[in-house]
């Protein structure tokens, strides 16, 4: 019998084998590091049209997130100041700078600032700030150090296995509710004494204050 | 004294087994006849057959693309009934492949030597059954793009399928399903793909068929590797007859809908999967044997015993159909009673009689050994019993669907055009393979049958003598 076949072709089937595994190998690792929030999301951080600085106002002049993002305590959204509060300081300082010529139009018009909105959850997800801070879950948690940062950037993926790994152990992250907003704050400067602190309060805070922490379907997509 | 002889007396002819292969068939006759369908010129009937096929499966495409662009309610299913052509039909494809499993398996370890003339072809079958199925589920969840989610995979999500379902049942054991029926079905095809690449004639024959019989030479030691692969193939494969259709009617049994919440539905899927299947597998051999001139390799006795088989499990069927109707009303429960009277006598009573007639009466009529013997009328017969399982997923999914607690909670079904031609074009979809099947493949098991034939035991005075064994 002829043969169909070179001798060499004995060795393809493992060379395949081989390729096939490698192939598969590098298709999973690229997947699973380009292809979720961790990497699409976080950085993403947008030139805004006025440059207003966090670490300026927060980290410096030390004024508390709620001046500004007044309705966070009370709404499911936590609004983007209009230029009125930015003018009640900067009526008296910088007055002229030209930095500031586009917050002086839109108070004088009451045109918006075009904002580019950085954390954005989709449609399909119900997201309250109200239930967050009052119970104790602080901006820097989804914001991250928002107080150093000159321009905003998303500092954490917002991917729904983030939502649930808090929503699974609230305990692990929740602070006393007049310390939601002090983002540099901690137990204990120790950090081991400060995740001891954490777990035993964490977990009366969420049995005092009642916390449910829902994982129902229902409970983000309404 | 003299010596006492036994003389071997030969059983009374109406006692004994008829041959597997008629007409003292040799070994070289099986090899030429089964290539020939393969290696001829492409017969008229094949293009008949081929050309409306592949359009309809074309059509099926075009369904499809326009069901995912447009949405799932280009398809009847509307409240109440919102399963409707989708999971009937995917219940009836899947179905229609237990037969080839069944055989290709179950009865390799029975040792029924007449499964070699039809494992082949039944389980071509099984296999492009199995893809018509598996198009309706993929498709009826809306959005096709999140398919994967159906896997256990670690996502950014956090989360996993509901493990508890029978839903997700379903979507391993239909892909273990097709994967092992795949595997048993290439494996056996093995040597006979050697044989094809040994009479091929054209390079390109050579390659492809060299290719995929994985450098067969039939040493012995091929042979007994294959042997052994092909039995656990068989051991694995026997599980699955049972246990696919039984998740599959989980899917009904699971809820608390009355007329789907019965014990009884595992096995009576099983016994009804295995029927449809042996009325495809006869619907599509007995014009088969003709139109490739195989009478002597599928003979009547193989007609007959799939006859039987079939007036088997619809025996089977037909009890576990009387079993349901006493149930309900041995139960007591109003809501239970309710379902089957209005089986038998709502607005949809037409289906359940059909159901009725073409699954318990029809199969009744191959007790006859006259009926068994005329090849139109078991044709006829092959298609009722599948016209029948159909709609006995057409009266377990919408009749119980459609009245079911409240009446304000009640409606009607009817199917729209896509779920009509989407149908056809499955239909379209599996002649087109099962086509290119026999064109390109043995259908017939070559070196299996060879082994059933009398020339291949020495001790017979057919068998070769001079090869050792023979007295």
């Amino acid at each position: 019998m002829s043969d169909v076949f070179p001798k060499w072709t004995n060795r393809l089937p493992m060379l395949l084998l081989v390729g096939l595994v490698m192939a598969g190998t590098a298709v999973v690792a690229g997947v699973w590091y380009y292809f979720t929030p961790k990497y699409t999301r976080v950085g993403y951080q947008p030139i805004q049209p006025v440059a207003f600085s966090h670490a300026l106002h927060v980290g410096q002049l030390g004024m508390d997130c709620r001046y500004c993002h007044s309705a966070v305590e009370e709404s499911w959204y936590s609004n983007v100041p209009s230029a009125s509060s930015c003018m009640n300081c900067h009526n008296q300082v910088l007055k002229d700078s030209p930095k500031l010529d586009l917050v002086r139009q839109s108070a004088a018009t009451g045109e918006p600032i075009p904002w580019v909105q950085v954390h954005k959850v989709p449609d399909y997800v119900y997201f309250n700030h109200a239930v967050h801070v009052r119970r104790g879950i602080s901006c820097v948690e989804c914001h991250g150090p928002i107080h150093q940062m000159d321009e905003v950037y998303h500092a954490q993926p917002l991917s729904m296995a983030f939502c649930l790994d808090c929503h699974r152990d609230p305990a692990s992250r929740i602070r006393p509710v007049d310390k939601v907003t002090d983002l540099e704050w901690t137990w204990n400067s120790d950090p081991a004494i400060a995740a001891d602190l954490q777990r035993v309060n964490g977990e009366k805070f969420v049995h005092d204050w009642n916390v449910q922490s829902l994982q129902n379907c229902s409970a983000c997509h309404r | 004294m003299s010596e006492h002889v036994i003389h071997p007396v030969a059983p009374p002819a109406e006692l004994q087994r008829l041959p597997l292969v008629t007409n003292n068939r040799s070994f070289g006759w099986i090899s030429d006849r089964v290539a020939a369908i393969v290696e001829g010129k492409t017969p008229w009937w094949w293009w008949v057959a081929f050309v409306p096929s592949a359009l309809a499966a074309g059509w099926l495409l075009v369904m499809l693309a326009y069901q995912i662009s447009t949405g799932v309610g280009v398809w009847g299913n509307s409240h109440p009934v919102m399963w409707g052509w989708d999971i009937i039909n995917f219940v009836w494809w899947i179905g229609i492949g237990h037969a080839g499993t069944l055989i290709s398996a179950i009865l390799f370890l029975l040792r029924q030597r007449w499964r070699t003339a039809v494992n082949r072809a039944a389980e071509a079958m099984t296999i492009f059954a199995v893809m018509c199925a598996g198009i309706y589920p993929a498709l009826h969840v809306g959005r096709v793009w999140f398919d994967w989610w159906l896997f256990p995979i670690p996502t950014s999500n956090a989360i996993w399928p509901q493990f508890r379902s029978p839903l997700m049942w379903d979507v391993f054991a239909v892909s273990t399903y097709f994967t092992v029926s795949l595997m048993f079905w290439y494996v056996g095809l093995i040597p006979d793909l050697a044989v094809m690449r040994d009479r091929a004639r054209t390079r390109i024959r050579q390659f492809l068929y060299g290719l995929f019989s994985l450098g067969w030479t039939g040493s012995n030691r091929h042979w007994s590797n294959y042997e052994k692969a092909y039995l656990i193939l068989a051991g694995l494969s026997t599980p699955l007859v049972l246990s696919v259709h039984s998740i599959v009617s989980l899917d009904f049994a699971v809820s608390q809908l009355p007329g789907w919440h019965t014990t009884i539905f595992p096995p009576y899927f099983v016994a009804g999967a295995i029927f449809s299947g042996f009325g495809m597998v006869l619907t599509l051999l007995i014009p088969l044997r003709k139109l490739c001139g195989l009478e002597d390799v599928i003979t009547m006795r193989h007609i007959d015993v799939m006859c039987k088989v079939t007036l088997a499990t619809g025996s089977i069927v037909g009890y576990a159909y009387g079993m349901e109707v006493f149930i309900a009303w041995y139960s007591g429960s109003p809501y239970e009673r309710y379902a089957f009277i209005n089986r038998a006598m709502g607005p949809f009573a037409w289906g359940y009689w059909t159901m009725i007639i073409c699954n318990v009466v029809v199969p009744q009529l191959f007790w006859f050994k006259r009926i068994r013997h005329h090849l139109l009328i078991v044709w006829i017969l092959s298609i009722l019993v599948n016209v029948g399982m159909w709609f006995e997923r057409f009266v377990i999914i919408v009749i119980s669907l459609h009245r079911d607690f409240l009446p304000s909670n009640w409606g009607y079904y009817l199917p729209t055009w896509v779920d009509i031609t989407t149908f056809l074009g499955t239909f379209g979809l599996f002649f087109t393979l099962f086509l290119l099947f026999l064109r390109f493949l043995p259908m017939i098991a070559i070196s299996e049958v060879k082994g059933v034939i009398p020339q291949a035991d020495p001790h017979h005075p057919l068998g070769d003598g001079s090869k050792g064994g023979a007295h």
